[in-house]
């Protein structure tokens, strides 16, 4: 190695050293500290009762409705959300692209949703399906207590969450649709191809990375729920997800031991999520990142 | 024929978009100027006009606190990101060097990183060491999880630079500080810019760490403390006050993305897609 390049090698990681350190202090250090927690008994109410359990926190969490019953739950709000969104999202994103009138316009009002607060547009929604103060039973002539019996009170917050995020998945989408060549639509026009033939025979596939990218993200973020959740029903209805079950035991019930538990297996299920991706689609994923 | 139809079905269906943005906005600001006692109405659009929520917010301490708080907080965190941001994205659009791979690995497993899983170990930690309920407490927290963001987002605008000019300008004989200065900062302001509005808003939005890092006004960002409103008597539902103060924290924040509309978008997607 020239002394040129073991110069620039030294000032890269100097340069990567601030935000690297700042990464593993604020992530790699915790989640260790929550794995060693969770092999304990800890309770901030009882401290001087703490010891050390092996895995017996993993156990009665494993072994708890309470755990399994959030799993279920929150991987229905994921694939309900999610399937949702990439519908809507794709629908919006050959809007944005093929729309003549009003395109900027629309390119313009998707963001309002991104810009709002995430616990403000939960309150809205819930405010909007409350039975006494909102409008929705109104204009629908119904008599629903949405929030208060679990399939009701699914539908309200996956549509709250669809409504927050289908914009930044649009855009995603609308970024891997300005990469395919228009050139090969038009030839496929000119062949006698129908609008629906090109978008399942060229448009679908030359998206998948960028299909397979976003999927990846919005499912990580869908499933780490809380925000929505928390302001709508705090979990009540049996719409506890793994964040909220989380959250109560850690902050509400200082129970760090049983809470890290909880902890490690959220970023263990994550992890496989992930895996679960990139194994599965893994060539499509780089190819993505690569452009 | 075919054309015509076409753009009448695309119309359409972006006036459908144009409603469903809106709606839940409109409604906020409607429901915050209800009167207290047409909150039940149910109707859509109020009956008569009021700010009395508004002047209620206000004049209790909690809501301007907490404003300042979250304005605060996000601002710091967002400088901080963005400088630790922009050296890792100089590095990795201009520097060659082994180890790069790990770098953006390490980002990438940052971005997909569950905050729930520190928020007990964080807790403990800041209760010991003092920083529980403080600014710091929280810009550490959000200053790390922008990173990956604020990363994407700059060297995707980095990579776009004429970083040549700069060797142009050192031949006609600027010193290496000048040609920086005056020819590449310039030019990378409007990325810089777009990459501070993102981190900001993730900042902004943040509601986990805020409840579960703080307990009082000292810290307590918007989020939080809308979340935990109380009426002024407990048979009192705090609905118009929310609504004010979401209204509050919401228009400005739309205001912001709607006049940088176009930087954002291709700050968002370049971030995302090609980082």
């Amino acid at each position: 190695m020239t002394s040129r390049a073991s110069a620039e090698r030294r000032l890269a990681w100097l340069l990567c050293a601030p935000a690297l350190a700042a990464m593993l202090l604020v992530t790699a250090y915790p989640i260790g500290y929550a794995l060693w927690l969770s092999l304990h008994r800890y309770d901030l109410r009882f401290p001087q009762q703490s010891q050390f359990v092996g895995l017996a926190n993993y156990i009665s969490v494993l072994g708890s409705e309470v755990w399994w019953q959030a799993l279920i739950n929150t991987l229905i709000i994921t694939v309900a959300s999610v399937t949702v969104e990439l519908v809507l999202g794709f629908a919006l994103a050959l809007l944005m692209f093929k729309a003549t009138l009003g395109r900027r316009t629309v390119r313009t009002v998707i963001l309002i949703p991104y810009a709002m607060i995430t616990v403000v547009s939960a309150l809205a929604w819930k405010f909007a399906f409350d039975p006494t103060t909102g409008f929705v039973n109104a204009l629908l002539d119904l008599d629903q207590a949405w929030l208060s019996e679990r399939w009701s009170a699914f539908f309200v917050i996956v549509f709250s969450e669809i409504w927050k995020t289908t914009p930044f998945m649009a855009l995603l989408l609308l970024a891997g649709l300005t990469l395919i060549p228009q050139d090969l639509n038009r030839a496929a026009r000119v062949d006698g191809a129908s609008a629906w033939q090109r978008l399942i025979k060229i448009t679908l596939p030359l998206m998948k990375p960028t299909i397979l990218v976003a999927l990846l993200f919005r499912t990580l973020d869908a499933f780490r729920i809380f925000d929505t959740v928390y302001v709508q029903t705090r979990g009540a209805a049996n719409t506890e997800t793994v964040s909220v079950v989380g959250y109560n035991v850690l902050i509400a019930r200082l129970n760090l031991g049983l809470g890290s538990a909880v902890s490690v297996l959220i970023f263990i299920s994550v992890l496989i999520i992930s895996l679960l991706f990139i194994k599965g689609f893994g060539a499509p994923l780089s190819q993505a990142r690569r452009k | 024929m075919q054309k015509r139809l076409e753009t009448v079905f695309w119309s359409g269906f972006g006036i459908i978009v144009m409603i469903y943005a809106l709606v839940p906005v409109a409604w906020i600001i409607s429901l915050s100027l209800k009167r207290s006692g047409d909150l039940n109405d149910q109707r859509f659009i109020p009956s008569a006009i009021s700010f009395d929520n508004y002047r209620a917010i206000f004049e209790d301490a909690q809501f301007p606190a907490a404003l300042w708080n979250s304005f605060g907080i996000a601002l710091i965190a967002t400088t901080l990101s963005i400088l630790l941001a922009m050296f890792a994205a100089y590095a990795i659009v201009r520097l060659e060097f082994s180890g790069k791979q790990w770098v953006l690995a390490g980002v990438l497993a940052i971005s997909m990183f569950p905050p729930v899983s520190i928020i007990g170990p964080l807790f403990n930690l800041w209760r010991i060491i003092g920083l529980f309920d403080t600014w710091a407490g929280l810009v550490i927290p959000y200053m790390t999880f922008t990173l990956p963001l604020a990363i994407w987002t700059l060297s995707a605008f980095f990579r776009e630079l004429p970083w040549d000019l700069d060797k142009s300008a050192r031949i006609d004989g600027a010193t290496p500080f000048q040609a920086f200065f005056h020819i590449i900062a310039p030019l990378a302001a409007p990325g810089v810019f777009t990459a501070a509005i993102l981190v900001f808003i993730f900042a902004w939005n943040d509601f986990l760490f805020a409840t579960s890092l703080t307990s009082t006004n000292a810290a307590r960002t918007v989020p939080a403390a809308i979340a935990f409103f109380t009426g002024s008597s407990q048979f009192e539902q705090p609905t118009g006050s929310i609504a004010a103060a979401s209204v509050v924290v919401t228009l400005p924040v739309i205001v912001i993305v709607l006049l940088f509309q176009k930087r954002i978008v291709a700050g968002l997607t370049a971030g995302a897609v090609k980082g």
